[in-house]
């Protein structure tokens, strides 16, 4: 079993979040994990993203190979597209409608969308409006996170059970509100 | 042991921790802030009170971690790549005196400059000052090495660089740790005339570090850290240093390779081990992150060394971090096209938070500046860097830690005014100070704004050691009180500050505008926390 994953965003939007529940639930089920983060200057607004790597053997580079990554989890549109250079043939990708348009270039969200379309294998789901829907605009990652789970090789409970370790400090509310998410974007409506 | 998941700086602190680690000296910088923050956060240095406070800058840190080492204690410094500049005075002159107690000194390289103004590669400094280098691949690597490190650096009362890069400092996988270590106890060093760098001493310190250089080498061919893997196809062999090791492993791993490889962790190589293995090859194939550092003491300037290639006969690209393509193409393995990234997709730079108070300074700057000819705004290093970017556009310069005001002051001799230096707060106090103190002292004109945020900002808000002490600082330098002016970087105060910028550009001497707004993102962290 081995998953490359590329997390995109822009900075602030919680891609690492995302990686940390993958990363904690691939640990947890005995797997071996590379996870390559941005830190610094690309934080302030800028496109960000993190390789996300999981494996049943060990894994020798913490980046992904340019054309052999099996998944694009993105939470924004046209940062989901930035990295098809690192998609495998039939690889995935899983995105966000929702724009972040902190550019004046911004391009039109129907064009971004009709571009992603072209792709054999995509996932297309407005994360902002479940999360909001379910109560907090906050965990529209974890929605994404959800959209992407069947696909990740790991099981619902690995899934849950890193949430629960990794916010439980926040409070069981904030457990429950991003096992719900988790939830709502697995079965959220693809458009 | 207990195994952990932890960035690769977060593997150095505990690796510093578990090798008993008294002090950690830094000043925060990408890529290397992760490593002190981590022992900051830590219960159990928290429990032992090892010392993690941040320094003023790099070479506070340096000197104050030797001073630990002189008391006998293993001491940990920290820092960019362009830091050990700012330490290089005390780092070189560390090498000559020597250690006491372990002092290990990370420095983390930025190749393709993802946060920083170069990309040099501090391998070269462990050269010139002859400590040893240690170079690690993994997480885990870096969890031995820095306890490794320390027992090296005592071995040899050395102190002992660990280098790393961007890819290694800021990717997670899992480490296990292995017991504790105690701490030192306090123990002054035997011979209490050996930090004394006098040239008389000096002479005997660095004969001592010359003779000390062949036993270096026989440790880094003893030690494990360099070694050969054996490989059936001789017709290329591959020295993979550092990092540059993993993308190796994974090009041949999938191309089903197989290569003699020397994997490089240590430095200095020994001559024996390279010798031994470029005989055993028809090529040899340099693979470094960063300069080609070894590549060029194989290479050398003879003409026979066709052999050789690397980043010089560009096989390799100069400049910029190494990846998995890159190698794969310098192996000869055809490479499929890719995707390509779609022309509707747009570059999308850092930019200054939305609210963010330098914004409102760098505003009321420009709108002050417009009755002159563009061209006078010396910058620092920081988030208002970005004060470069469009819709800006309101800074000329930004070099180094504290060149805003020392260019400003450079400018100004030769004839510019008004000469206007924009320095945050926390790299005044790093680097600003003495250059404002040249000013004072010569009345220079120009008009310098401390954009204070009250913190570190573009490394994450650190503590910035100039919170609540600027106008105490400005005034004890020298400064004009009437010239010392605050404001506050507020939309609704833009006339008024606007006002006070323009008045300051007039006066022909040193004046100093403290900008004075919490920075958003701690702000709004601290409001989180409540």
């Amino acid at each position: 079993m081995k998953r490359d994953i590329i997390l995109a965003g822009v900075g602030g939007q919680g891609i690492l979040s995302i990686a940390a529940v993958i990363g904690m639930a691939a640990v947890e089920s005995g797997l071996y994990l590379k996870q390559a983060e941005v830190h610094g200057m690309s934080q302030r607004g800028g496109a960000v993203q993190s390789h996300l790597r999981i494996s049943d053997s060990p894994i020798s580079s913490d980046l992904i190979p340019e054309g052999s990554c099996d998944m694009i989890l993105s939470v924004e549109p046209m940062e989901a597209l930035r990295y098809l250079p690192f998609l495998a043939k039939d690889g995935w990708v899983v995105t966000s409608s929702k724009t972040f348009e902190n550019i004046d270039d911004y391009p039109p969200q129907d064009a971004l969308l009709k571009e992603i379309r072209k792709l054999k294998n995509h996932i297309i789901l407005d994360a902002f409006a479940i999360a909001r829907e379910i109560g907090s605009q906050k965990v529209s990652n974890m929605v994404m996170l959800g959209a992407a789970s069947d696909y990740l090789g790991l099981t619902r409970e690995s899934l849950e059970g890193a949430l629960d370790t990794l916010f439980s400090r926040k409070g069981a509310d904030v457990v429950e509100l991003n096992i719900k998410a988790l939830k709502a974007g697995k079965n959220g409506v693809i458009i | 042991m207990s195994r952990f998941v932890l960035l690769g700086d977060e593997a150095i602190g505990q690796g510093a921790l578990d090798a008993g680690l008294s002090g950690v000296y830094a000043y925060p910088g990408t890529p290397s802030t992760e490593i002190t923050e981590y022992i900051q956060k830590s219960k159990e240095a928290q429990e032992r009170k090892v010392h993690s406070q941040w320094s003023a800058n790099e070479k506070t840190a340096m000197e104050a971690g030797l001073g630990m080492s002189y008391a006998g204690k293993r001491a940990l410094v920290c820092m960019k790549h362009v830091g050990l500049n700012v330490a290089a005075d005390a780092f070189i002159n560390a090498g000559m005196t020597g250690v006491n107690g372990g002092l290990v000194v990370v420095v983390a390289d930025d190749p393709s400059m993802h946060s920083s103004q170069n990309e040099q590669d501090s391998r070269f400094y462990g050269k010139f000052s002859m400590v040893p280098v240690l170079e690690p691949s993994t997480q885990q690597e870096a969890y031995e090495m820095t306890r490794y490190g320390f027992d090296l650096s005592e071995k040899y009362a050395l102190p002992v660089m660990l280098r790393i890069t961007t890819r290694l400092a800021h990717s997670r996988s899992s480490v296990e740790r292995t017991a504790n270590r105690e701490e030192n106890p306090v123990k002054l060093p035997s011979d209490l005339k050996q930090f004394i760098l006098l040239p008389s001493i000096a002479r005997k310190r660095y004969k001592m570090l010359l003779s000390t250089q062949e036993k270096l080498e026989q440790e880094g061919g003893n030690s494990g850290l360099n070694r050969m893997e054996e490989g059936k196809d001789t017709s290329i062999g591959v020295i993979a240093c550092g990092l540059a090791y993993n993308y190796y492993q994974e090009v041949a791993g999938t191309a089903g390779m197989d290569h003699p490889v020397l994997k490089i962790s240590q430095y200095p190589v020994p001559a024996a081990l390279l010798n031994q293995f470029v005989k055993k090859v028809d090529r040899v194939l340099v693979l470094e992150e960063g300069a080609p550092i070894l590549e060029e003491s194989l290479v050398g300037v003879l003409e026979n060394s066709h052999r050789i290639s690397g980043r010089l006969n560009g096989v390799l690209p100069r400049d910029g971090e190494l990846s998995p393509l890159l190698v794969k193409q310098a192996l000869g393995i055809p490479v499929e096209p890719t995707r390509e990234v779609p022309e509707i997709v747009k570059n999308r730079p850092p930019a200054l938070c939305k609210g963010c108070g330098h914004i409102d300074m760098y505003n009321a700057l420009t709108e002050a500046l417009e009755s002159y000819e563009p061209g006078r705004v010396f910058s620092d290093i920081g988030c208002y860097t970005l004060g470069a970017l469009p819709p800006y556009n309101a800074i000329n310069s930004c070099v180094d830690m504290g060149a805003s005001i020392t260019m400003a002051k450079g400018a100004s001799d030769a004839g510019l005014h008004p000469a206007v230096a924009v320095i945050g707060d926390s790299t005044f106090t790093h680097s600003g100070m003495t250059g404002l103190l040249d000013a004072v002292v010569e009345e220079t004109p120009i008009t310098i704004i401390i954009s204070d945020n009250s913190t570190t900002g573009m490394t994450g808000g650190q503590q910035s050691h100039a919170t609540n002490r600027l106008l105490e600082i400005c005034k004890g330098l020298g400064v004009e009180e009437e010239h010392i002016r605050v404001m506050n970087p507020l939309r609704k105060h833009h006339e008024e500050n606007r006002i006070i910028i323009s008045d300051e550009l007039e006066y022909h001497g040193v004046s100093v505008i403290i900008a004075q707004r919490k920075c958003i993102q701690t702000a709004s962290k601290k409001v989180k926390s409540l």
